[in-house]
Protein backbone atom coordinates (compact mmCIF):
# COMPACT_ATOMS: atom_id res chain seq x y z
CA UNK A 1 0.00 0.00 0.00
CA UNK A 2 1.22 3.48 -0.88
CA UNK A 3 1.83 5.42 2.29
CA UNK A 4 3.66 8.30 0.63
CA UNK A 5 0.75 10.58 1.53
CA UNK A 6 2.57 11.33 4.79
CA UNK A 7 5.09 13.33 2.76
CA UNK A 8 2.45 15.68 1.35
CA UNK A 9 2.23 19.06 3.07
CA UNK A 10 -0.87 19.57 5.23
CA UNK A 11 -2.16 22.58 3.33
CA UNK A 12 -1.85 20.64 0.06
CA UNK A 13 -3.35 17.43 1.43
CA UNK A 14 -6.42 19.32 2.61
CA UNK A 15 -6.78 21.29 -0.62
CA UNK A 16 -9.83 19.99 -2.53
CA UNK A 17 -9.29 18.68 -6.06
CA UNK A 18 -10.85 20.70 -8.86
CA UNK A 19 -14.48 19.58 -9.32
CA UNK A 20 -13.84 19.66 -13.04
CA UNK A 21 -11.28 16.87 -12.82
CA UNK A 22 -13.69 14.18 -11.64
CA UNK A 23 -16.17 15.25 -14.21
CA UNK A 24 -13.62 15.13 -16.99
CA UNK A 25 -12.75 11.55 -16.05
CA UNK A 26 -16.36 10.46 -16.64
CA UNK A 27 -16.86 12.40 -19.88
CA UNK A 28 -13.60 11.28 -21.44
CA UNK A 29 -14.64 7.62 -21.17
CA UNK A 30 -18.05 8.23 -22.70
CA UNK A 31 -18.66 7.80 -26.41
CA UNK A 32 -21.08 10.11 -28.28
CA UNK A 33 -21.12 12.65 -25.46
CA UNK A 34 -21.88 16.22 -26.52
CA UNK A 35 -19.60 18.37 -24.44
CA UNK A 36 -20.42 21.93 -23.49
CA UNK A 37 -17.66 21.63 -20.91
CA UNK A 38 -14.75 22.96 -22.88
CA UNK A 39 -13.13 26.03 -21.37
CA UNK A 40 -11.13 27.01 -24.43
CA UNK A 41 -11.74 28.25 -27.97
CA UNK A 42 -12.84 25.65 -30.52
CA UNK A 43 -10.78 27.50 -33.10
CA UNK A 44 -7.27 26.46 -34.03
CA UNK A 45 -4.75 29.28 -33.50
CA UNK A 46 -4.91 31.57 -36.58
CA UNK A 47 -2.40 30.41 -39.16
CA UNK A 48 -0.29 33.56 -39.28
CA UNK A 49 0.35 33.16 -35.55
CA UNK A 50 1.23 29.48 -35.87
CA UNK A 51 3.54 30.42 -38.72
CA UNK A 52 5.43 32.81 -36.45
CA UNK A 53 6.11 29.91 -34.06
CA UNK A 54 7.15 27.65 -36.95
CA UNK A 55 9.43 30.34 -38.28
CA UNK A 56 10.98 30.79 -34.84
CA UNK A 57 11.87 27.08 -34.80
CA UNK A 58 13.15 27.14 -38.37
CA UNK A 59 15.48 29.99 -37.51
CA UNK A 60 16.79 27.93 -34.63
CA UNK A 61 15.51 30.32 -32.01
CA UNK A 62 15.32 27.73 -29.27
CA UNK A 63 17.20 29.35 -26.41
CA UNK A 64 16.24 30.85 -23.06
CA UNK A 65 15.30 34.50 -23.19
CA UNK A 66 15.58 37.31 -20.69
CA UNK A 67 13.61 36.20 -17.60
CA UNK A 68 11.05 38.89 -18.34
CA UNK A 69 10.66 37.83 -21.98
CA UNK A 70 12.34 39.25 -25.07
CA UNK A 71 12.55 43.00 -25.37
CA UNK A 72 10.46 42.82 -28.55
CA UNK A 73 7.74 40.88 -26.67
CA UNK A 74 7.66 43.39 -23.82
CA UNK A 75 7.64 46.37 -26.17
CA UNK A 76 4.71 44.93 -28.14
CA UNK A 77 2.82 44.25 -24.90
CA UNK A 78 3.44 47.83 -23.81
CA UNK A 79 2.06 49.20 -27.10
CA UNK A 80 -0.94 46.83 -27.14
CA UNK A 81 -1.98 47.55 -23.56
CA UNK A 82 -1.61 51.33 -23.97
CA UNK A 83 -3.63 51.29 -27.19
CA UNK A 84 -6.43 48.99 -26.06
CA UNK A 85 -6.65 49.55 -22.30
CA UNK A 86 -5.06 52.95 -21.63
CA UNK A 87 -2.26 52.61 -19.08
CA UNK A 88 1.32 52.88 -20.27
CA UNK A 89 3.88 50.45 -18.87
CA UNK A 90 7.66 50.58 -19.15
CA UNK A 91 8.90 47.43 -20.93
CA UNK A 92 12.08 47.54 -18.82
CA UNK A 93 10.61 47.57 -15.35
CA UNK A 94 6.85 47.15 -15.45
CA UNK A 95 6.17 44.17 -17.75
CA UNK A 96 6.81 40.46 -17.22
CA UNK A 97 6.11 37.63 -19.70
CA UNK A 98 4.69 34.51 -18.05
CA UNK A 99 3.36 31.02 -18.69
CA UNK A 100 -0.21 32.22 -19.18
CA UNK A 101 -2.26 34.20 -16.70
CA UNK A 102 -2.17 31.13 -14.44
CA UNK A 103 1.50 31.63 -13.67
CA UNK A 104 1.16 35.41 -13.56
CA UNK A 105 -1.52 35.20 -10.88
CA UNK A 106 0.34 32.51 -8.95
CA UNK A 107 3.59 34.48 -8.76
CA UNK A 108 1.71 37.67 -7.96
CA UNK A 109 0.14 35.94 -4.96
CA UNK A 110 3.40 34.30 -3.91
CA UNK A 111 5.35 37.52 -4.14
CA UNK A 112 2.88 39.73 -2.30
CA UNK A 113 1.17 37.62 0.37
CA UNK A 114 2.47 36.98 3.84
CA UNK A 115 1.04 34.02 5.76
CA UNK A 116 -2.34 35.00 7.18
CA UNK A 117 -3.01 37.82 4.70
CA UNK A 118 -6.51 37.93 3.30
CA UNK A 119 -7.54 38.04 -0.34
CA UNK A 120 -10.94 39.11 -1.64
CA UNK A 121 -12.30 37.59 -4.84
CA UNK A 122 -15.71 37.43 -6.48
CA UNK A 123 -17.45 34.08 -6.88
CA UNK A 124 -18.42 32.11 -9.01
CA UNK A 125 -14.96 32.36 -10.50
CA UNK A 126 -12.15 30.53 -12.21
CA UNK A 127 -11.19 27.38 -10.33
CA UNK A 128 -7.67 28.36 -9.33
CA UNK A 129 -8.15 31.61 -7.41
CA UNK A 130 -8.99 30.34 -3.92
CA UNK A 131 -6.62 27.31 -4.04
CA UNK A 132 -3.73 29.52 -5.22
CA UNK A 133 -4.33 31.81 -2.23
CA UNK A 134 -4.47 28.83 0.13
CA UNK A 135 -1.15 27.58 -1.25
CA UNK A 136 0.36 30.89 -0.10
CA UNK A 137 -0.83 30.20 3.48
CA UNK A 138 -3.21 33.10 3.04
CA UNK A 139 -6.98 33.27 3.38
CA UNK A 140 -9.34 33.59 0.43
CA UNK A 141 -12.55 35.53 1.12
CA UNK A 142 -15.29 35.07 -1.48
CA UNK A 143 -17.76 37.78 -2.43
CA UNK A 144 -20.93 36.34 -3.93
CA UNK A 145 -22.14 37.70 -7.26
CA UNK A 146 -25.69 37.00 -8.40
CA UNK A 147 -27.64 36.43 -11.61
CA UNK A 148 -30.01 39.34 -10.87
CA UNK A 149 -26.96 41.60 -11.11
CA UNK A 150 -25.65 39.75 -14.20
CA UNK A 151 -22.84 38.50 -11.97
CA UNK A 152 -21.13 41.89 -11.81
CA UNK A 153 -19.38 42.63 -8.50
CA UNK A 154 -21.62 44.80 -6.35
CA UNK A 155 -19.43 47.42 -4.61
CA UNK A 156 -21.68 47.17 -1.53
CA UNK A 157 -21.06 43.42 -1.33
CA UNK A 158 -17.33 44.10 -1.59
CA UNK A 159 -17.53 46.54 1.32
CA UNK A 160 -19.53 44.04 3.37
CA UNK A 161 -17.02 41.24 2.74
CA UNK A 162 -13.96 43.31 3.60
CA UNK A 163 -12.30 42.64 6.94
CA UNK A 164 -9.08 43.76 8.61
CA UNK A 165 -6.08 41.98 7.08
CA UNK A 166 -7.36 42.15 3.49
CA UNK A 167 -4.46 43.00 1.21
CA UNK A 168 -5.46 41.99 -2.28
CA UNK A 169 -8.56 41.97 -4.46
CA UNK A 170 -8.79 39.64 -7.48
CA UNK A 171 -11.06 40.78 -10.32
CA UNK A 172 -11.93 38.90 -13.49
CA UNK A 173 -14.19 40.64 -16.01
CA UNK A 174 -15.58 39.22 -18.23
CA UNK A 175 -15.86 36.35 -15.80
CA UNK A 176 -15.37 32.64 -16.30
CA UNK A 177 -17.92 30.95 -15.72
CA UNK A 178 -20.67 33.61 -15.66
CA UNK A 179 -19.77 35.99 -18.49
CA UNK A 180 -20.31 38.79 -15.98
CA UNK A 181 -18.81 42.18 -16.83
CA UNK A 182 -18.31 45.36 -14.83
CA UNK A 183 -19.22 48.74 -16.28
CA UNK A 184 -17.26 51.90 -15.63
CA UNK A 185 -19.44 53.14 -12.77
CA UNK A 186 -19.17 49.85 -10.86
CA UNK A 187 -15.42 49.75 -11.43
CA UNK A 188 -15.11 53.34 -10.21
CA UNK A 189 -16.86 52.44 -6.97
CA UNK A 190 -14.64 49.36 -6.60
CA UNK A 191 -11.55 51.48 -7.31
CA UNK A 192 -12.58 54.04 -4.72
CA UNK A 193 -12.97 51.29 -2.15
CA UNK A 194 -9.59 49.75 -3.08
CA UNK A 195 -7.93 53.12 -2.54
CA UNK A 196 -9.76 53.68 0.75
CA UNK A 197 -8.64 50.29 2.11
CA UNK A 198 -5.21 50.36 0.43
CA UNK A 199 -5.83 47.14 -1.52
CA UNK A 200 -3.63 45.83 -4.28
CA UNK A 201 -5.82 44.75 -7.22
CA UNK A 202 -5.07 41.77 -9.47
CA UNK A 203 -7.12 42.21 -12.61
CA UNK A 204 -7.36 39.05 -14.73
CA UNK A 205 -8.35 40.41 -18.15
CA UNK A 206 -8.04 37.15 -20.10
CA UNK A 207 -11.51 37.47 -21.68
CA UNK A 208 -11.43 41.26 -22.17
CA UNK A 209 -11.28 41.21 -26.00
CA UNK A 210 -14.29 38.88 -25.97
CA UNK A 211 -16.67 41.58 -24.73
CA UNK A 212 -19.84 41.55 -26.81
CA UNK A 213 -21.70 44.63 -25.60
CA UNK A 214 -20.24 47.94 -24.56
CA UNK A 215 -16.55 48.73 -24.20
CA UNK A 216 -14.37 46.80 -21.83
CA UNK A 217 -12.88 49.03 -19.16
CA UNK A 218 -9.83 47.94 -17.20
CA UNK A 219 -9.67 49.04 -13.59
CA UNK A 220 -5.98 49.79 -14.20
CA UNK A 221 -7.05 52.72 -16.39
CA UNK A 222 -9.01 54.49 -13.63
CA UNK A 223 -7.47 57.43 -11.74
CA UNK A 224 -5.26 56.35 -8.87
CA UNK A 225 -5.39 52.67 -9.84
CA UNK A 226 -2.34 52.15 -12.03
CA UNK A 227 -0.06 52.24 -8.98
CA UNK A 228 -2.08 49.59 -7.12
CA UNK A 229 -3.19 47.30 -9.96
CA UNK A 230 -1.45 44.39 -11.60
CA UNK A 231 -2.92 43.92 -15.06
CA UNK A 232 -2.84 40.21 -15.97
CA UNK A 233 -3.46 39.10 -19.50
CA UNK A 234 -2.68 36.34 -21.96
CA UNK A 235 -3.30 35.00 -25.43
CA UNK A 236 -5.28 31.82 -24.77
CA UNK A 237 -8.81 33.06 -25.25
CA UNK A 238 -8.76 36.03 -27.63
CA UNK A 239 -6.21 34.48 -30.00
CA UNK A 240 -7.09 30.81 -29.40
CA UNK A 241 -3.57 30.07 -28.12
CA UNK A 242 -4.25 27.94 -25.02
CA UNK A 243 -1.54 25.39 -25.84
CA UNK A 244 1.13 28.09 -26.25
CA UNK A 245 0.88 28.83 -22.51
CA UNK A 246 1.81 32.48 -22.81
CA UNK A 247 0.68 35.54 -20.88
CA UNK A 248 1.98 38.59 -19.06
CA UNK A 249 1.69 40.90 -16.10
CA UNK A 250 1.94 44.70 -16.14
CA UNK A 251 2.14 46.69 -12.94
CA UNK A 252 4.08 48.99 -10.66
CA UNK A 253 7.84 48.32 -10.80
CA UNK A 254 8.31 47.11 -7.23
CA UNK A 255 5.54 44.54 -7.51
CA UNK A 256 6.76 43.33 -10.93
CA UNK A 257 10.27 43.11 -9.48
CA UNK A 258 9.00 40.86 -6.67
CA UNK A 259 7.14 38.69 -9.19
CA UNK A 260 10.28 38.49 -11.31
CA UNK A 261 12.18 36.93 -8.41
CA UNK A 262 9.63 34.13 -8.02
CA UNK A 263 9.44 33.73 -11.81
CA UNK A 264 13.19 33.53 -12.37
CA UNK A 265 13.70 30.84 -9.73
CA UNK A 266 10.60 28.84 -10.59
CA UNK A 267 10.20 29.18 -14.34
CA UNK A 268 13.24 30.94 -15.82
CA UNK A 269 11.33 32.27 -18.82
CA UNK A 270 8.34 31.62 -21.06
CA UNK A 271 9.15 29.49 -24.16
CA UNK A 272 10.74 31.62 -26.87
CA UNK A 273 8.58 30.25 -29.70
CA UNK A 274 5.44 31.12 -27.74
CA UNK A 275 6.77 34.63 -27.17
CA UNK A 276 7.40 35.04 -30.89
CA UNK A 277 3.93 33.75 -31.78
CA UNK A 278 2.50 36.18 -29.21
CA UNK A 279 4.34 39.09 -30.83
CA UNK A 280 2.63 38.22 -34.13
CA UNK A 281 -0.75 38.02 -32.36
CA UNK A 282 -0.23 41.46 -30.80
CA UNK A 283 0.87 43.01 -34.10
CA UNK A 284 -1.49 41.39 -36.59
CA UNK A 285 -4.05 39.27 -34.75
CA UNK A 286 -6.90 41.73 -34.48
CA UNK A 287 -8.85 40.63 -37.58
CA UNK A 288 -8.71 36.95 -36.61
CA UNK A 289 -9.77 37.86 -33.09
CA UNK A 290 -12.75 39.91 -34.30
CA UNK A 291 -13.82 37.06 -36.60
CA UNK A 292 -13.80 34.60 -33.68
CA UNK A 293 -15.60 37.06 -31.44
CA UNK A 294 -18.41 37.38 -33.99
CA UNK A 295 -18.76 33.60 -34.09
CA UNK A 296 -18.95 33.42 -30.30
CA UNK A 297 -21.58 36.14 -30.17
CA UNK A 298 -23.83 34.35 -32.70
CA UNK A 299 -23.56 31.10 -30.77
CA UNK A 300 -24.19 32.91 -27.50
CA UNK A 301 -27.45 34.35 -28.79
CA UNK A 302 -28.63 30.87 -29.78
CA UNK A 303 -27.65 28.99 -26.63
CA UNK A 304 -29.04 31.63 -24.27
CA UNK A 305 -32.35 31.76 -26.13
CA UNK A 306 -32.48 27.95 -26.08
CA UNK A 307 -31.93 27.70 -22.32
CA UNK A 308 -34.63 30.27 -21.67
CA UNK A 309 -37.04 28.45 -24.01
CA UNK A 310 -36.34 25.25 -22.08
CA UNK A 311 -37.28 26.95 -18.83
CA UNK A 312 -33.72 27.19 -17.49
CA UNK A 313 -33.41 30.96 -16.91
CA UNK A 314 -30.18 32.26 -18.36
CA UNK A 315 -28.89 35.83 -18.36
CA UNK A 316 -27.18 37.15 -21.48
CA UNK A 317 -23.43 36.95 -20.78
CA UNK A 318 -21.82 40.14 -22.05
CA UNK A 319 -18.40 38.58 -22.43
CA UNK A 320 -16.35 35.32 -22.49
CA UNK A 321 -17.89 32.19 -24.05
CA UNK A 322 -19.96 30.64 -21.29
CA UNK A 323 -23.69 30.54 -20.61
CA UNK A 324 -24.58 30.03 -16.96
CA UNK A 325 -28.20 28.82 -16.75
CA UNK A 326 -30.10 28.53 -13.49
CA UNK A 327 -31.15 24.88 -13.01
CA UNK A 328 -32.94 25.20 -9.66
CA UNK A 329 -36.38 24.68 -11.26
CA UNK A 330 -35.41 21.02 -11.70
CA UNK A 331 -35.23 20.60 -7.94
CA UNK A 332 -31.70 19.22 -8.30
CA UNK A 333 -28.41 20.60 -7.11
CA UNK A 334 -25.80 21.48 -9.75
CA UNK A 335 -23.78 18.29 -9.41
CA UNK A 336 -26.83 16.00 -9.52
CA UNK A 337 -28.19 17.85 -12.54
CA UNK A 338 -24.88 17.63 -14.39
CA UNK A 339 -24.38 13.97 -13.52
CA UNK A 340 -27.90 12.90 -14.48
CA UNK A 341 -27.80 14.89 -17.70
CA UNK A 342 -24.54 13.20 -18.56
CA UNK A 343 -25.74 9.71 -17.64
CA UNK A 344 -29.15 9.95 -19.31
CA UNK A 345 -28.54 12.15 -22.34
CA UNK A 346 -24.75 12.27 -22.61
CA UNK A 347 -24.49 16.04 -22.46
CA UNK A 348 -21.62 17.46 -20.42
CA UNK A 349 -22.08 20.75 -18.60
CA UNK A 350 -19.88 21.76 -15.69
CA UNK A 351 -21.68 22.04 -12.32
CA UNK A 352 -21.65 25.64 -11.09
CA UNK A 353 -20.26 24.55 -7.73
CA UNK A 354 -16.95 23.71 -9.46
CA UNK A 355 -16.54 27.51 -9.52
CA UNK A 356 -17.26 28.01 -5.85
CA UNK A 357 -20.25 27.76 -3.52
CA UNK A 358 -21.85 30.81 -5.17
CA UNK A 359 -22.25 28.70 -8.33
CA UNK A 360 -24.81 26.45 -6.59
CA UNK A 361 -27.99 26.14 -8.64
CA UNK A 362 -26.21 26.84 -11.94
CA UNK A 363 -24.27 24.95 -14.59
CA UNK A 364 -21.73 26.26 -17.04
CA UNK A 365 -22.23 25.61 -20.75
CA UNK A 366 -19.47 26.66 -23.12
CA UNK A 367 -20.70 27.99 -26.44
CA UNK A 368 -17.24 27.76 -27.92
CA UNK A 369 -18.41 24.87 -30.06
CA UNK A 370 -20.28 24.17 -33.30
CA UNK A 371 -23.92 25.01 -33.94
CA UNK A 372 -24.49 21.32 -34.60
CA UNK A 373 -23.32 20.45 -31.10
CA UNK A 374 -25.20 23.26 -29.41
CA UNK A 375 -28.36 22.32 -31.30
CA UNK A 376 -27.97 18.63 -30.44
CA UNK A 377 -27.27 19.46 -26.79
CA UNK A 378 -30.44 21.59 -26.72
CA UNK A 379 -32.54 18.70 -28.05
CA UNK A 380 -31.05 16.30 -25.51
CA UNK A 381 -31.53 18.70 -22.61
CA UNK A 382 -35.16 19.13 -23.70
CA UNK A 383 -35.65 15.34 -23.59
CA UNK A 384 -33.94 15.20 -20.19
CA UNK A 385 -36.17 17.93 -18.78
CA UNK A 386 -39.27 16.12 -20.07
CA UNK A 387 -38.48 13.23 -17.74
CA UNK A 388 -38.39 15.27 -14.54
CA UNK A 389 -41.13 17.09 -12.69
CA UNK A 390 -40.53 20.85 -12.69
CA UNK A 391 -41.09 23.32 -9.93
CA UNK B 1 -24.65 39.08 -45.34
CA UNK B 2 -28.00 37.30 -45.12
CA UNK B 3 -28.00 35.35 -41.80
CA UNK B 4 -29.32 32.14 -43.38
CA UNK B 5 -26.66 32.27 -46.09
CA UNK B 6 -23.95 32.98 -43.53
CA UNK B 7 -24.93 29.90 -41.54
CA UNK B 8 -25.00 27.64 -44.62
CA UNK B 9 -21.58 28.88 -45.68
CA UNK B 10 -20.15 27.93 -42.28
CA UNK B 11 -20.32 24.38 -43.62
CA UNK B 12 -22.10 22.70 -40.72
CA UNK B 13 -24.59 19.97 -41.64
CA UNK B 14 -27.82 21.69 -40.61
CA UNK B 15 -31.30 21.17 -42.01
CA UNK B 16 -33.79 24.02 -42.37
CA UNK B 17 -35.53 23.15 -39.08
CA UNK B 18 -32.19 23.38 -37.24
CA UNK B 19 -31.25 26.60 -39.00
CA UNK B 20 -34.67 28.00 -38.08
CA UNK B 21 -34.13 27.13 -34.44
CA UNK B 22 -30.63 28.58 -34.33
CA UNK B 23 -31.69 31.86 -35.90
CA UNK B 24 -35.00 31.99 -34.05
CA UNK B 25 -36.91 32.13 -37.35
CA UNK B 26 -38.84 28.87 -37.78
CA UNK B 27 -38.35 26.41 -40.63
CA UNK B 28 -40.84 28.08 -43.01
CA UNK B 29 -39.10 31.43 -42.75
CA UNK B 30 -35.79 29.72 -43.59
CA UNK B 31 -37.39 28.02 -46.59
CA UNK B 32 -38.69 31.41 -47.74
CA UNK B 33 -35.22 32.94 -47.35
CA UNK B 34 -33.66 30.12 -49.35
CA UNK B 35 -36.28 30.47 -52.08
CA UNK B 36 -35.60 34.21 -52.26
CA UNK B 37 -31.84 33.60 -52.50
CA UNK B 38 -32.46 31.18 -55.40
CA UNK B 39 -34.78 33.67 -57.06
CA UNK B 40 -32.12 36.37 -56.82
CA UNK B 41 -29.57 34.03 -58.38
CA UNK B 42 -27.40 34.21 -55.27
CA UNK B 43 -27.84 30.57 -54.30
CA UNK B 44 -27.43 28.27 -57.31
CA UNK B 45 -27.89 25.03 -55.39
CA UNK B 46 -26.74 23.00 -52.40
CA UNK B 47 -24.68 19.82 -52.56
CA UNK B 48 -22.87 17.71 -50.00
CA UNK B 49 -19.07 17.86 -49.96
CA UNK B 50 -17.95 14.27 -50.53
CA UNK B 51 -14.59 12.86 -49.63
CA UNK B 52 -12.73 12.81 -52.98
CA UNK B 53 -11.31 9.37 -52.23
CA UNK B 54 -14.88 8.03 -52.18
CA UNK B 55 -15.72 9.92 -55.35
CA UNK B 56 -12.59 8.76 -57.16
CA UNK B 57 -13.63 5.11 -56.83
CA UNK B 58 -16.39 5.91 -59.27
CA UNK B 59 -15.24 8.98 -61.17
CA UNK B 60 -12.15 10.71 -62.47
CA UNK B 61 -11.81 14.44 -62.42
CA UNK B 62 -9.65 16.59 -64.65
CA UNK B 63 -8.94 20.24 -65.12
CA UNK B 64 -8.59 21.42 -68.72
CA UNK B 65 -6.92 24.65 -69.77
CA UNK B 66 -8.36 25.91 -73.03
CA UNK B 67 -6.98 28.54 -75.39
CA UNK B 68 -9.56 30.09 -77.61
CA UNK B 69 -9.80 32.33 -80.66
CA UNK B 70 -12.67 34.78 -80.46
CA UNK B 71 -12.84 36.25 -83.98
CA UNK B 72 -15.97 35.27 -85.82
CA UNK B 73 -17.20 32.86 -83.13
CA UNK B 74 -19.19 35.11 -80.80
CA UNK B 75 -16.55 36.13 -78.25
CA UNK B 76 -15.58 34.44 -74.96
CA UNK B 77 -19.10 34.23 -73.63
CA UNK B 78 -20.49 32.31 -76.57
CA UNK B 79 -17.80 29.63 -76.39
CA UNK B 80 -17.77 29.48 -72.59
CA UNK B 81 -21.53 29.04 -72.47
CA UNK B 82 -21.40 26.31 -75.09
CA UNK B 83 -18.70 24.44 -73.14
CA UNK B 84 -20.61 24.90 -69.87
CA UNK B 85 -23.63 23.20 -71.40
CA UNK B 86 -21.87 19.80 -71.57
CA UNK B 87 -22.96 17.57 -68.68
CA UNK B 88 -19.36 16.44 -68.06
CA UNK B 89 -18.40 20.03 -67.18
CA UNK B 90 -18.54 20.71 -63.45
CA UNK B 91 -17.23 24.28 -63.58
CA UNK B 92 -16.03 26.69 -66.21
CA UNK B 93 -14.18 29.97 -65.64
CA UNK B 94 -12.71 32.70 -67.83
CA UNK B 95 -9.14 33.21 -66.67
CA UNK B 96 -6.38 35.76 -66.94
CA UNK B 97 -2.92 34.55 -67.92
CA UNK B 98 -1.59 31.93 -70.30
CA UNK B 99 -4.91 30.39 -71.31
CA UNK B 100 -8.48 31.59 -71.49
CA UNK B 101 -10.88 29.06 -70.00
CA UNK B 102 -10.41 26.72 -67.07
CA UNK B 103 -12.82 23.80 -67.14
CA UNK B 104 -13.26 21.10 -64.51
CA UNK B 105 -14.76 17.88 -65.87
CA UNK B 106 -15.71 14.56 -64.30
CA UNK B 107 -16.29 11.28 -66.10
CA UNK B 108 -16.44 7.56 -65.36
CA UNK B 109 -12.87 6.97 -66.44
CA UNK B 110 -9.83 8.46 -68.11
CA UNK B 111 -10.88 7.35 -71.61
CA UNK B 112 -14.17 9.17 -71.34
CA UNK B 113 -12.36 12.38 -70.41
CA UNK B 114 -10.04 11.86 -73.38
CA UNK B 115 -13.07 11.27 -75.63
CA UNK B 116 -14.70 14.42 -74.34
CA UNK B 117 -11.59 16.46 -75.11
CA UNK B 118 -10.99 15.34 -78.66
CA UNK B 119 -14.56 14.64 -79.75
CA UNK B 120 -16.34 17.53 -78.11
CA UNK B 121 -14.00 20.32 -77.04
CA UNK B 122 -11.53 20.14 -79.88
CA UNK B 123 -14.34 20.30 -82.44
CA UNK B 124 -15.76 23.56 -81.16
CA UNK B 125 -14.99 26.38 -83.54
CA UNK B 126 -12.73 28.78 -81.73
CA UNK B 127 -10.97 26.23 -79.49
CA UNK B 128 -7.30 26.50 -80.42
CA UNK B 129 -5.70 24.17 -77.95
CA UNK B 130 -6.25 22.24 -74.73
CA UNK B 131 -4.09 21.00 -71.90
CA UNK B 132 -5.60 18.35 -69.62
CA UNK B 133 -4.48 17.57 -66.06
CA UNK B 134 -5.93 14.75 -63.98
CA UNK B 135 -6.52 15.08 -60.25
CA UNK B 136 -4.51 12.46 -58.37
CA UNK B 137 -5.17 13.00 -54.71
CA UNK B 138 -7.05 15.56 -52.60
CA UNK B 139 -5.83 16.97 -49.30
CA UNK B 140 -8.41 19.67 -48.79
CA UNK B 141 -11.73 20.22 -50.50
CA UNK B 142 -14.09 23.17 -50.21
CA UNK B 143 -12.53 24.13 -46.89
CA UNK B 144 -12.58 20.64 -45.39
CA UNK B 145 -9.35 18.79 -44.57
CA UNK B 146 -9.71 15.35 -46.16
CA UNK B 147 -7.59 13.34 -43.73
CA UNK B 148 -9.38 13.70 -40.41
CA UNK B 149 -6.44 12.13 -38.58
CA UNK B 150 -4.09 14.86 -39.85
CA UNK B 151 -6.29 17.54 -38.33
CA UNK B 152 -7.12 15.67 -35.12
CA UNK B 153 -6.97 17.75 -31.95
CA UNK B 154 -6.38 16.33 -28.52
CA UNK B 155 -8.63 18.84 -26.84
CA UNK B 156 -9.94 17.63 -23.47
CA UNK B 157 -13.72 17.33 -23.43
CA UNK B 158 -14.00 19.23 -20.15
CA UNK B 159 -11.58 21.94 -19.02
CA UNK B 160 -11.69 24.83 -16.56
Amino acid sequence: MDSSGRFVARHVATLPKSGIRDFFAIVSKMKDAVSLGIGEPDFVTPYHIREAAISSLEKGRTSYTDNRGTQQFREEISRYVAKNYGPEYDPETEILGTIGVSEALDILLRSTLNPGDKVLYHEPCYVSYAPSVTLCHAEAIPIRTVAADQFALDPAALRAAWQPGCKLLILNFPTNPTGGTADRSKLEAIAKFAIEKDLLVASDEIYSELTFEGDHVSIASLPGMRERTVFLHGFSKAFAMTGFRIGYACGPAAVIDGMLKVHQYGIMCAPIMSQEAAVEALRNGRDSMLHMRDKYRERRDFIVRRFNELGLPCHLPRGAFYAFPDITSTGMDSMTFAQKLLEQQKVAMVPGTAFGAAGAGFCRASFSTSYEKIHEAGERIARFLDTIPRR
Amino acid sequence: MNSVLKLILDGEALDTAQIGKILGLGAEAVDRELAALRQQGVLLGMRPVLNPSYESEHRVRAVIEIKIRTEGVGGFDGIAERISSFEQVESCYLMSGGYDLLVVVTADNLYKVAGFVHERLARIDGVQGTSTHFFLRAYKKDGFIVNAEASRRDQPSVSP
